[in-house]
């Protein structure tokens, strides 16, 4: 697309003045974290920067701990919505049996009631299977996801009926088509559904809160909140450094996850 | 006895309306056989029915004298290739080839052999290892072939295979899919709604219309033939010109316009006080020379195709078509003397449609047989 000089220049100012606006906060924080309290009380700019708070945060709490917990749960969701979502996806593309898409709608309709409508059911049980301050109790709960199933179903409707009817021929059976065609050829939506998934539980605040009692399981989010409260004075410098922390591995999945989607996208289709 | 045989075969959707009615139906081994038809008139149903992929609504299925009816495809023994190919995309050639023989677990020095056979029956040696969506359309096809061909199933359904390709290149693989079936000795159910790829490539072909059979034979037969309205306008191209007609005295009188003595014919007495429907095809009705009965008609398109010319003129509402072989310079708005014979036409009854007398004309000349 072709534009006038005079056009763009006020467009590309636009956009440079609300990514600043946008980026501020986290702009603010990262420069925070290598600050010294002082700086930071009285609100002018850093005379040093150092990385003190940094090796603070690590020092007071335990901080590898956290991450390593938050890096486990947020693997085990990740795989188990892949797994449940793309085998249920699967049952609703390729399998025919009566009711499949009244049964579908019914699964959609479950986005519609919020998690936190259903988180004390949700507590009672993992309660009641003492899964309290578990591995299990954190991460169980958010395997089956209508969304993810719903993505994988639409791009599962993608794939040609005949592969299906061509595998058929040959004596393929469905567990081995959804093995060896499906999920090679609806790759690129399965790396969709694996960030999505990883980023939404690594966020995760509220349910980690409730379902651990004790350091041993909680994730980095939590931590985060305890650097806060753990002092009367907080030391901004010290969660902010937390914070920087806490983000770098969602980003590095965003670089990561992009190029695998522009790569998978770029892929030619069938015929 | 045949290799497939269809007894009775129907097919309905949820206990309602039948897209396919009692088909009774006889293929030999080794035959090529075509199922020819517009959309819709149930022809892929059928083929489907036969591969497995389709629930048998009725009758009973043998496949080499098997009651097959509640087997599923991979017993059936055949195999198919898709209008879409239905190539892996995932996979390279060889792996799309192998495909089968790997879900079969068939022995890997075997399969290994196999691959190489096909892919030089095929010309595929170059492009074993590239994906598919690196190849051609016609490329495409050849592997789709060669993943029906490494099966060795004597079975071979394909489902309007070529219609993804353009012209030049359909020609050519009419051409290879005829021989490969000889050469191989497959026994072929080819499904196609081009009645050129039926009448050019079947050893057999059967028009199907609305899931009835139209007619089953030879494509000649099927040309000269036709025993309804239906497959004398949709076998040949340009399609069989058609007109309502009565016999008054000893002449023929088609829409109301044209008059055709029956000369020194004897007027067949089947055809008398009946509405009737005649049916001439394009190339029967030439140029008329002075010491021949001609019908002066005016010209209203005229198609050069280099080696023949086609000339459209109006006859009552209906438009018909005459094919005069060489190169004619004539416009549109001509007047030119045209001879139509009586001896080449073909009778239908009107209500019915179905054909009452052939085109004498046809036994005489015509089909060469050696």
């Amino acid at each position: 697309m072709t534009m006038p000089l005079s056009k763009k220049i006020v467009f590309y100012s636009l956009l440079i003045i609300s990514a600043l606006a946008v980026f501020a906060p986290a702009l603010m924080a990262f420069v925070m974290s290598f600050m010294d309290n002082k700086d930071i009380m009285t609100g002018s700019l850093p005379k040093s920067l150092s990385f003190d708070n940094y090796l603070k945060a690590f020092e007071q709490f335990p901080l590898l701990k956290y991450l390593f917990n938050s890096l486990i749960v947020s693997v085990v969701i990740t795989i188990g919505q892949l797994i449940l979502s793309s085998l249920a996806a699967y049952a609703f593309v390729f399998l025919e049996f009566k009711g499949r898409d009244i049964l579908f709608f019914l699964f959609i309709a479950t986005m519609m009631v919020p998690f936190e409508a259903s988180i004390i059911p949700n507590f009672h049980i993992i309660r009641d299977l003492n899964w309290i301050d578990q591995y299990p109790g954190l991460t169980v709960p958010f395997f089956a996801t209508a969304f993810g199933t719903f993505l994988l179903r639409q791009n599962f409707k993608q794939i040609p009926k005949e592969l299906r009817e061509a595998s058929q021929i040959v004596g393929m059976g469905d567990f081995k088509f959804y093995l060896k065609v499906v999920l090679p050829v609806a790759k690129t939506s399965l790396v969709t559904l694996g960030a999505y998934g990883f980023l939404t539980s690594w966020n995760m605040y509220l349910w980690p809160l409730l379902s651990t009692t004790n350091d041993t399981v909680r994730t980095v989010q939590i931590g985060l909140k305890q650097l806060q409260t753990q002092e009367q004075l907080n030391d901004w410098g010290v969660i902010m450094s937390g914070a920087i922390i806490v983000i770098i591995p969602t980003l590095i999945l965003l670089f990561l996850g992009q190029k695998q989607l522009q790569k998978g996208l770029t892929e030619g289709a069938i015929k | 006895m045949g290799y497939i045989e269809l007894m009775d075969i129907s097919k309905s959707y949820n206990k309602q309306r039948n897209v396919l009615n009692g088909i009774d139906l006889q293929i030999e081994k080794g035959e090529f056989f075509v199922l020819v038809g517009p959309s819709g008139s149930g022809k892929s149903t059928l083929l489907r029915m036969i591969a497995g992929l389709e629930e048998i609504s009725g009758g009973t299925l043998k496949i080499s004298e098997k009651i097959v009816n509640h087997l599923p495809p991979k017993d059936r023994n055949l195999s198919m290739v898709f209008q879409n190919y239905a190539l892996y995309p995932h996979l390279t050639v060889e792996q799309n080839i192998l495909f089968g023989l790997n879900a079969q677990k068939v022995d890997r020095e075997i399969q290994q052999k196999r691959l190489e056979e096909t892919a030089q029956m095929m010309g595929l040696n170059e492009l074993l290892k590239r994906k598919p969506r690196e190849l051609s359309g016609g490329q495409r096809q050849r592997v789709a072939l060669a993943r029906a061909v490494v099966s060795e199933a004597p079975l071979c359904l394909m489902d309007e295979p070529l219609s993804n390709l353009d012209a030049k290149l359909r020609a050519n693989m009419r051409i290879e899919i005829r021989r490969l079936q000889k050469r191989l000795g497959l026994t072929m159910v080819y499904v196609t709604h081009d009645q050129v790829e039926a009448m050019t490539m079947g050893d057999r072909i059967m028009v199907l219309n609305d899931g009835i059979i139209q007619q089953v034979g030879e494509p000649i037969d099927l040309y000269n033939k036709p025993s309804n309205l239906f497959v004398a306008t949709f076998i040949g191209s340009p399609k069989m010109n058609l007109g309502k007609a009565i016999l008054e005295d000893s002449n023929l009188i088609i829409e109301n316009v044209l008059t055709i003595p029956f000369e020194h014919l004897e007027m067949p007495k089947n055809l008398k006080s009946r509405n009737l429907v005649i049916g001439i095809r394009a190339e029967h009705m030439p140029y008329g020379d002075e010491n021949q009965q001609v019908q002066n008609v005016e010209i209203v398109n005229v198609e050069h195709l280099g080696n023949e010319t086609l000339i459209s003129f109006e006859v009552g509402t209906e438009l018909w078509t005459a094919k005069w072989l060489g190169q004619w310079l004539i416009q549109v708005g001509d007047k030119v003397p045209v001879h139509i014979s009586v001896e080449n036409m073909c009778f239908f009854d009107e209500d019915t449609g179905n054909l009452i007398q052939e085109a004498t004309f046809t036994h005489k000349q015509e089909v060469v047989r050696r």
